[in-house]
């Protein structure tokens, strides 16, 4: 069933401007020249190809980025970056090679971490950059007319954006905690007064997303109102080598770069689409050799079966695997 | 080749409809080998497909619009349970409307145009005489409801499904067409559910895989699969609901009539994302051929006989062909003499 080629469908933006909104994040308003940009639904994110040129050697970044705004909005794309501290490459390339003018390499959007339109309720959970998703639900949200709460933790000094534009969308809805003035959120107390129906989001640090699971364990709340958005770069491991069965091909893969990204620095032909295990577009026959799953997208006993890996985020438990490319 | 409907023919009653050659020639016939294997059979619906073959455009409007857009009124104000939308879905239907009268209007500029400023769309249906002015996104300016308008201008059922808890929801559809399913029953479930009666996909993990590749249909990544049953005279609407009408007809197939009476059913599915709400799409788009006109073409006739020939008898029980089964298989084996 992977035979469907979707591929070849990049979109070439314009950045139209470049603003700060927090300390550490700046927001890229991109712009279609002549064509129209893909309606998206809330929740949608878009890869952008960062190609950057190192002295050593040339290195392709593809990160993913949520779409804020409404999704019935104007033909133009907003997101934004967070210069991040352990950055791989991709926000400081943002952050300090993208200029107002350039052109840019896109994803069309798609989305994997969608409201659960059935809820009676929901409670936005977001962590600094975080508040990225949310920025396109609330006003589908509030088209709907649904109830929402939104509780925003930051620090000021480097994140916090568009609390302005949250506050007239939310009202008293909106609850801001900011650490750089010690103000926190007390996580428990909130859970434990939502109505039952009432569904939960998080988009933010491991910690917050932890901290929310075990409040709703210990409420008793039942797994699927808790939703989160999975993005983080892939966990780093052990060095390995992938061999290719039908090119002959021998890729090493080193300890700080994912499966998927070797295979495209070899530029083996490979969809994509979240890089985070959770799309299964990635998925490619295992011929040889246990990968370490680390995605969320096959079961447990497809997991055992060893036939198939998720490149984006899975990786050797030894040191070689042999694929099906 | 410029798509001109015929007059009204009929899918009950009296059965006036016929297929013209140049829609048997281009009918897609499911089979691609001389046995019957299970396959999901999924192919790419990129825009545009083979010229002159029902993929060619992304919506097939064919000689028979006239005759099935007719038949949908009649199922439609018979039983107005084929027409459900669950509240959270009206923008699905939305992301439809946009959807298809784009592809129609560009596709079939002779019948259909479409006219946007900003939100103010007006849309006009040459062939069933509509013109419509209405804001895009506000179901209240609509002459129907968002999915009965447009589904009443397609040819083919549509079902919407939502994308929650790691499955899809049949939670959208018109659906006049059906081949024995019931969109009244299946409201709601999810894909397991509505799958549960399909003999062996459930413990081969078709059913898993199935779903997981259907989750994962990008935006501009429409896919497409051929599915098929055996009809008793070209009847469109054999939904469980008015089984009476047609269970009964299974039992008028002789060795005389079976060239006139059991047609060939074929499903094209197409799937698609919706970009708005992320709803999951899929148009199951039904031709109809007698086994008369099948056997017109020698490859198709010697290759019905060896699938139907090699049918498991779970098949052959699930998809209703239990009376007629070794009437039809014994006909069509004067058409593979080799």
């Amino acid at each position: 069933m992977s035979s469907v080629n979707t591929k070849k469908t990049e979109l070439t933006v314009r950045v139209a401007s470049i603003k700060q909104v927090a300390p550490a994040i700046k927001e890229f308003l991109l712009e279609a020249d002549n064509v129209s940009l893909p309606a998206y639904s809330a929740g949608s994110h878009v890869v952008v190809l960062m190609e950057s040129d190192e002295q050593e050697s040339k290195k392709i970044f593809r990160n993913p980025y949520s779409l804020l705004s409404d999704s019935d909005g104007e033909n133009s794309y907003r997101i934004a970056v967070r210069l991040q501290d352990s950055s791989r490459g991709g926000s400081v390339f943002m952050h300090q090679s993208v200029k107002e003018g350039d052109r840019l390499t896109i994803k069309p959007p798609a989305n994997l971490f969608a409201p659960y339109w059935r809820a009676k309720k929901h409670v936005l959970f977001a962590g600094g950059v975080g508040i990225t998703p949310f920025m396109s639900y609330l006003p589908e949200m509030l088209r709907r007319s649904a109830e929402v709460e939104m509780h925003y933790m930051f620090h000021s000094n480097v994140t916090g954006a568009y609390q302005d534009e949250l506050s007239q969308m939310l009202g008293d809805k909106l609850h801001c905690y900011d650490s750089d003035q010690s103000v926190r959120c007390r996580i428990y107390p909130v859970m434990a007064a939502q109505p039952i129906g009432t569904h939960v989001y998080i988009c933010g640090p491991e910690s917050l997303v932890k901290a929310v699971q075990s409040a709703a364990d210990e409420l008793g709340w039942p797994a699927s109102a808790i939703h989160y958005e999975a993005f983080s770069a892939p966990a780093p491991g052990k060095p390995f080598v992938a061999e290719l069965k039908r090119t002959g091909k021998r890729i090493e893969v080193g300890s700080d770069e994912s499966l998927l990204e070797a295979l495209e620095a070899a530029e083996v032909d490979i969809q994509s689409s979240c890089r985070g295990g959770v799309c299964g577009r990635c998925m490619t026959p295992l011929i040889d050799g246990q990968a370490d799953h680390r995605d969320q997208f096959l079961s447990d006993d497809e997991k055992a079966r060893q036939d198939c890996v998720m490149p984006c985020v899975s990786r050797a438990q030894n040191d070689k695997l042999v694929l099906d490319l | 080749m410029s798509v001109s409907p015929k007059p009204i023919q009929t899918f009950r009653d009296d059965f006036t409809y016929t297929n013209s050659d140049y829609a048997i020639e281009r009918f897609p016939f499911p089979f691609p080998e001389d046995a019957y294997r299970y396959s999901v059979n999924i192919e790419s619906h990129k825009m545009p497909g083979v010229k002159d073959s029902v993929s060619e455009h992304f919506h097939d409007v064919d000689e028979h619009y006239l005759s099935e857009m007719a038949e949908r009124d009649l199922v439609i104000k018979h039983r107005p349970s084929c027409c459900i939308t669950l509240p959270h879905m009206d923008l699905a239907c939305w992301d439809l409307i946009d959807l298809s009268m784009h592809h129609l209007s560009k596709d079939y500029p002779e019948h259909f145009s479409l006219e946007k400023t900003d939100d103010q769309w007006v849309w006009e249906n040459r062939l069933l005489g509509l013109k419509d002015s209405f804001t895009f996104g506000d179901s209240s300016t609509l002459p129907l409801p968002p999915l009965e308008y447009i589904g009443r201008q397609l040819q083919g059922d549509i079902a919407l499904m939502d994308q929650r808890d790691n499955s899809l929801f049949m939670d959208a559809g018109v659906v006049t067409c059906p081949a024995d399913w019931s969109l009244a029953f299946d409201a709601g479930m999810s894909f397991s559910e509505w799958h549960g009666p399909v003999p062996f996909v459930h413990s081969e993990g078709i059913i898993d895989r199935a779903l997981k590749f259907l989750m994962a249909i990008p935006q501009g990544g429409a896919t497409r699969r051929l599915n098929w049953t055996l009809t008793i005279n070209p009847r469109m609407d054999t939904s469980p609901e008015v089984y009476p009408d047609w269970g009964k007809d299974k039992t008028t197939v002789t060795p005389e009539n079976v060239g006139d009476k059991v047609y060939l059913r074929v499903e094209m599915q197409v799937f698609d994302r919706m970009p708005r709400s992320n709803a999951l799409m899929i148009c199951i788009r039904t031709y109809l051929i007698s086994m008369n006109d099948l056997v017109t073409n020698p490859v198709w006739a010697k290759r019905m006989h060896r699938t139907m020939q090699t049918l498991p008898p779970e098949l052959v029980e699930y998809k209703g062909l239990t009376r007629f089964h070794p009437i039809l298989v014994e006909w069509l084996s004067k058409y593979d003499v080799e």
